[in-house]
């Protein structure tokens, strides 16, 4: 299987279905391992590394998941590629960006990563739509409990599995929630929540993880400590709390109906609108507006398309998603033209060419009427 | 350590400029910050906080512990500068070598827990099981006399009892 396989079809984990789907995107498990008798990443050299990729790959490409598995060099993929699966959220950007032999295995159906010589040797991912926490555990421990079948942790009786980081120790668990709240950022309580959420000792990130923003009103909600309670004691506090953000989001949807009726319609009616006929579209407008035509979906404003179709837009319409398809690096402004190109041809099912050319004058109106073609992206509309 | 601005409230943020070499620190409280339009940021990297914790606490006091017997590691040759550097060990063995430095650091972090409760490779020693285990008992223990279930926190007793 190459790269390139995976670009044009979906992955499981995003197809928007699991429970709680209108607001849990998706759900992620994340395992930091060491081998025993290695030094840790930033103090091993080259050949140390290599040695340890090779043996964590025989390993990980064995392994029985019920799916094809395959490896990926990261090393020496060029940067696109790279870029790609870190949108993808298959690789971190810390993995990414990282020096020496490391790689990826992955699983067809995008389920499973594994990531060797990251910052730890292993970082095992599980990740799966929805909120599906303890499904995503019970997964990862299978698959953990038969690679140390194969290999000897780094692992103490006091402080358990031993990482890179302090911060990791213990059980190595980072268990990650991706949440679609725009009912609490539109009503200005959303800060309050991160605050509360941040007490009790969990972290609050956004899109693509450490040291982004909130881009498409997604949060990403996590644990930070991993020491000194079980998997699943975090597990459930995490559980616990995205039934209480998902509370508070559905109260806030309430209140916007009833108090702000006309400008969420207004906020939706936009984004449909610029969605469906800009031509020249960038990632963060874009992401805004898809939130808004998910919001328009969850409040049943919008009937003609699903909320995993607008999911998959979300990573479709990334920068390295855009370029892979080109199959080439492109500028800022032709990728906002592919970008919006690939929405409106998902959204309305037509194909519209904008002018290409910056400086030439665009067809007016009246031109464009005639052409017939901008009538008929009209006739799809919604009902607003 | 007191607000720099107010002198009553606790400092909870801390800013640490670097310019033109010259390293300034500043210790402010929230409700400051927010009145210098300083906002905190919520989106930080665990590891740049660790960092950022060690760096601006050049005196080690309050977030590493008691000096170790060894200054790096036999291993790997590990110090606690390069700690505060990236923020990683160098090796397993640092976790044991460094043991009482590391101890305060890995408590802040881990919400004052320093003992592991939690899984467990099957290949190692009984003994070592054993332990976790009653680990993980203990702290069931903890949770049901907390939530006032008695009938659980007895069968939790027992089950201790048994190991021990």
């Amino acid at each position: 299987m190459k790269l390139s396989d995976i670009s044009n079809d979906i992955n499981d984990w995003f197809s928007g279905t699991g429970p709680l789907a209108d607001i849990v995107v998706s759900s992620r498990i994340r395992l930091a391992r060491n081998l025993a008798g290695h030094k840790f990443l930033n103090s091993c050299s080259d050949e140390e590394k290599s040695e340890i990729l090779k043996r964590l790959k025989t390993v990980l490409i064995s392994l029985d998941l019920g799916d094809d598995v395959f490896y990926f060099s990261v090393d020496d993929a060029p940067a696109l590629s790279r870029n790609f699966l870190v949108e993808r959220h298959l690789i971190s950007r810390h993995h990414a960006m990282a020096k020496g032999p490391r790689g990826v295995v992955i699983a067809r159906r995008e389920f499973f990563t594994a990531m060797v010589n990251e910052e730890d040797h292993l970082r095992l991912q599980v990740l799966k739509a929805g909120c599906q926490l303890s499904e995503c555990v019970e997964q990862i421990d299978r698959i953990d409990t038969m690679i140390e079948k194969q290999v000897d942790y780094a692992f103490s009786p006091r402080l358990g599995y031993l990482t890179a980081c302090p911060t990791n120790i213990g059980t190595g668990i980072r268990a990650s929630v991706m949440l679609h709240l725009p009912g609490l950022v539109l009503m200005n309580e959303i800060n309050p929540i991160i605050k509360g959420v941040n007490k009790i000792g969990l972290a609050v990130r956004g899109l693509w993880g450490e040291g982004t923003d909130a881009a498409g009103n997604m949060f990403q909600i996590s644990n930070q400590a991993t020491l000194g309670e079980t998997e699943d004691t975090i597990i459930s506090r995490l559980e616990q709390i995205v039934l209480e953000v998902e509370e508070h989001e559905k109260h806030a949807k309430e209140r916007l109906l009833q108090q702000k009726a006309i400008s969420l319609r207004d906020h939706v009616g936009r984004a449909y609108g610029i969605l469906t006929h800009a031509c020249l579209l960038n990632s963060k407008e874009t992401l805004d507006m898809l939130s808004a035509l998910r919001l328009g979906i969850e409040l049943d404003l919008l009937r003609e398309w699903s909320a995993s179709m607008i999911d998959e837009l979300f990573l479709l319409i990334q920068p390295g998603h855009l370029q892979k398809v080109e199959g080439k690096i492109i500028g800022a402004e032709k990728r906002d033209l592919a970008r919006a190109r690939l929405i409106r041809a998902r959204l309305t099912g037509k194909h519209v060419e904008c002018e290409e050319q910056t400086g030439r004058q665009m067809p007016d109106d009246r031109h464009r009427r005639k052409d017939g073609k901008r009538q008929k992206t009209d006739d799809g509309t919604s009902g607003f | 350590m007191q607000c720099q601005i107010c002198n009553k409230r606790t400092a909870t943020i801390h800013l640490t400029e670097i310019s033109e070499g010259v390293r300034s620190e500043m210790h402010i409280c929230e409700q400051c910050a927010t009145e210098q339009g300083i906002a905190a940021q919520s989106q930080i990297s665990i590891n740049d906080l660790l960092s950022n914790l060690l760096a601006s606490q050049p005196s080690d006091d309050e977030l590493l512990g008691a000096p170790d017997d060894v200054s790096s590691c036999p291993h790997c040759g590990f110090t606690l500068d390069r700690l505060r550097k990236d923020g990683t060990l160098g090796c397993p063995h640092d976790y044991e070598a460094f043991q009482n430095s590391l101890l305060p650091l890995i408590e802040r972090a881990h919400n004052g827990s320093s003992v592991h409760c939690g899984k467990v490779p099957s290949k190692i020693p009984q003994e070592t099981k054993k332990l976790a285990e009653l680990t993980r008992l203990r702290q069931d223990l903890d949770k049901a006399i907390h939530n006032e279930d008695y009938e659980r926190a007895a069968e939790l007793r027992d089950a201790i009892k048994q190991l021990d």
